[in-house]
């Protein structure tokens, strides 16, 4: 028996349209299954965080950097002072991101205060909205991540976050930002930073358990989030937050 | 016989179909191939990186976990204005600590930069924080030679 060339191409023609079809059904049934008792879609993370009891100690940063191996020269989370005088643009500093504390403040005339700054976990993000190749995202439990083995290091969502919370690292180059722990969080532990604080200015909540206190917390209080003007929908929360912060 | 002559006939169109078709193919067998099975799942993007994610080693026991077997300490600071104030707030990540003791024992805090940081004073900080110009207030000593860490109440 011979075949001839026209019917080897028809041949190779139907095999490859079996073969494509094969895979992508694969692909439509391939999910995987759920590995644990934590269920993402029983959380919405987020964090409160209370000004006037941030005492600027840094305890935050450093227990973010340690606990996230943040390379040295950049932050998850750092915190600001700012001293604001009547009638001019505030003056807001924040030595190496407050991780070895603050020198004491010369000025007892101004206004000031400290601001803890960290991801705000946007629900509707704009750093994921430009990422090119899905590269970071919206978990299920409302968690802004970075997929470190897709990400290009493009930095569109470095120049995307309004918040200026993101970073390339130096040594990886991909992008790097706040997880809000979720190694920890989704473990049943706070967050580095949460744990650390002494004052208890910053906590983390969870929106969709109706026992945590964090909508005591939003009846009560004043809040704000930052830019709000920015429609992102950020999920951390500012009480008493002064009109000056950005 | 007819299906041959309906191919010699179209020929033209028929070749050049198949071209696309395998095209097409090796375009979707390429795609399944790089891109991983459960892609999309959530949204666009991988949900392997959320265990990827989840896997990072902690360095943070947490408070809980001190607690349980430092009873002594636990119950001194719950006596105290530092209740509120977790062990590794002062003493530092300890999760490595916590898993094997004996092994790992932490070093204890230094005194002079840990208690200055949160309570030297500042115009900055709240009002109704206790805070104290350190330098005049300890006249050099050092802060736990007259309060006591874990319940600083003298
Ligand atoms: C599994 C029990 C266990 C846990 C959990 C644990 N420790 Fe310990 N810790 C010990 C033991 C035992 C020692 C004494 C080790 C030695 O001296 O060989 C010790 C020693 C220490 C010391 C040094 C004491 C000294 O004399 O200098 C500190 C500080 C300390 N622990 C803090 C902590 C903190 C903070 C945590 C929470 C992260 C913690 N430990 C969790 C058992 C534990
Ligand atoms: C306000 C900061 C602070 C907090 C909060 C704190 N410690 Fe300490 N701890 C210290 C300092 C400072 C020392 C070192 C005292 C010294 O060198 O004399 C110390 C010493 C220790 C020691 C050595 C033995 C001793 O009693 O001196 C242990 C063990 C210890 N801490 C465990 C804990 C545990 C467990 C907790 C949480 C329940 C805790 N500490 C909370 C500051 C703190
Ligand atoms: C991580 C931050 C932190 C560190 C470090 C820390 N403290 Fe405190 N301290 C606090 C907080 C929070 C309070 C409770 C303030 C309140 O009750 O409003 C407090 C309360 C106190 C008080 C009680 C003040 C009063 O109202 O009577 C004293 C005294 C004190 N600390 C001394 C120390 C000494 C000494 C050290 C160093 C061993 C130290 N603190 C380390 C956070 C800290
Ligand atoms: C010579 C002993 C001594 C030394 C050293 C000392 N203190 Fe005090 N401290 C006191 C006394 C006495 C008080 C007042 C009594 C009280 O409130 O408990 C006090 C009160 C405080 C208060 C509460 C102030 C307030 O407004 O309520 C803080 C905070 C404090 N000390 C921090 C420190 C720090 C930080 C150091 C180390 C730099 C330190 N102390 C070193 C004796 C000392």
């Amino acid at each position: 028996m011979d075949i001839s060339r026209r019917d080897l191409f028809t041949m190779g023609g139907k095999l490859l349209v079996l073969a494509s079809v094969g895979a992508s059904l694969e692909q439509i049934t391939g999910a995987a299954p759920p590995t644990d008792a934590y269920r993402m879609a029983e959380h919405w993370w987020g964090m409160i965080i209370d000004v006037d009891k941030c005492i600027g100690c840094g305890n935050c940063a450093r227990a973010c950097s340690r606990e996230n191996n943040v390379p040295s020269g950049y932050f998850r989370t750092w915190v600001e002072r700012y001293e604001i005088e009547e009638g001019r643009p505030p003056h807001v500093e924040s030595p190496n991101g407050a991780l070895d504390g603050f020198p004491p403040s010369k000025r007892e005339d101004v206004k000031s205060f400290y601001v803890p700054k960290l991801c705000n976990q946007c629900a509707d993000s704009p750093c994921v909205q430009v990422c090119p190749v899905g590269a970071t995202f919206v978990s299920p439990d409302g968690v802004v991540l970075v997929d470190e083995t897709y990400c290009l290091g493009c930095r569109y969502c470095v120049q995307a976050c309004p918040y200026g919370c993101r970073y390339l690292h130096p040594d990886k180059n991909t992008v790097d930002k706040c997880t809000l722990c979720y190694h920890r969080i989704t473990k049943g532990l706070t967050t580095a930073c949460c744990e650390s604080c002494p004052t208890g200015a910053r906590q983390l909540v969870d929106f969709k358990d109706p026992k945590d206190p964090v909508h005591e917390f939003l009846r009560h209080n004043k809040v704000q989030v930052l830019k709000p003007y920015m429609a992102t929908q950020a999920k951390v929360y500012y009480k008493n937050l002064d009109g000056a912060v950005r | 016989m007819v299906l041959r002559r309906f191919l010699r006939d179209s020929g033209h169109l028929v070749r050049p179909a198949i071209v696309l078709l395998a095209a097409m193919g090796l375009f979707l067998v390429v795609r399944s191939a790089v891109i991983p099975k459960a892609f999309g799942q959530y949204g666009h993007y991988r949900p392997g990186a959320l265990d990827a994610i989840r896997a990072r080693p902690i360095s943070f026991a947490g408070q809980d976990t001190c607690v349980a077997c430092h009873d002594e300490q636990a119950k001194v600071r719950a006596a105290g204005k530092h209740a509120h104030v977790a062990c590794e707030a002062c003493h530092g990540p300890l999760a490595k600590h916590a898993d094997d003791p004996t092994a790992n024992v932490p070093k204890r805090p230094e005194v002079a930069n840990l208690c200055r940081r949160c309570h030297e004073k500042d115009a900055a900080k709240p009002q109704g924080f206790p805070q104290v110009a350190t330098v005049e207030h300890s006249a050099g000593m050092a802060c736990n030679s007259c309060h006591q860490p874990h319940n600083p109440h003298l």
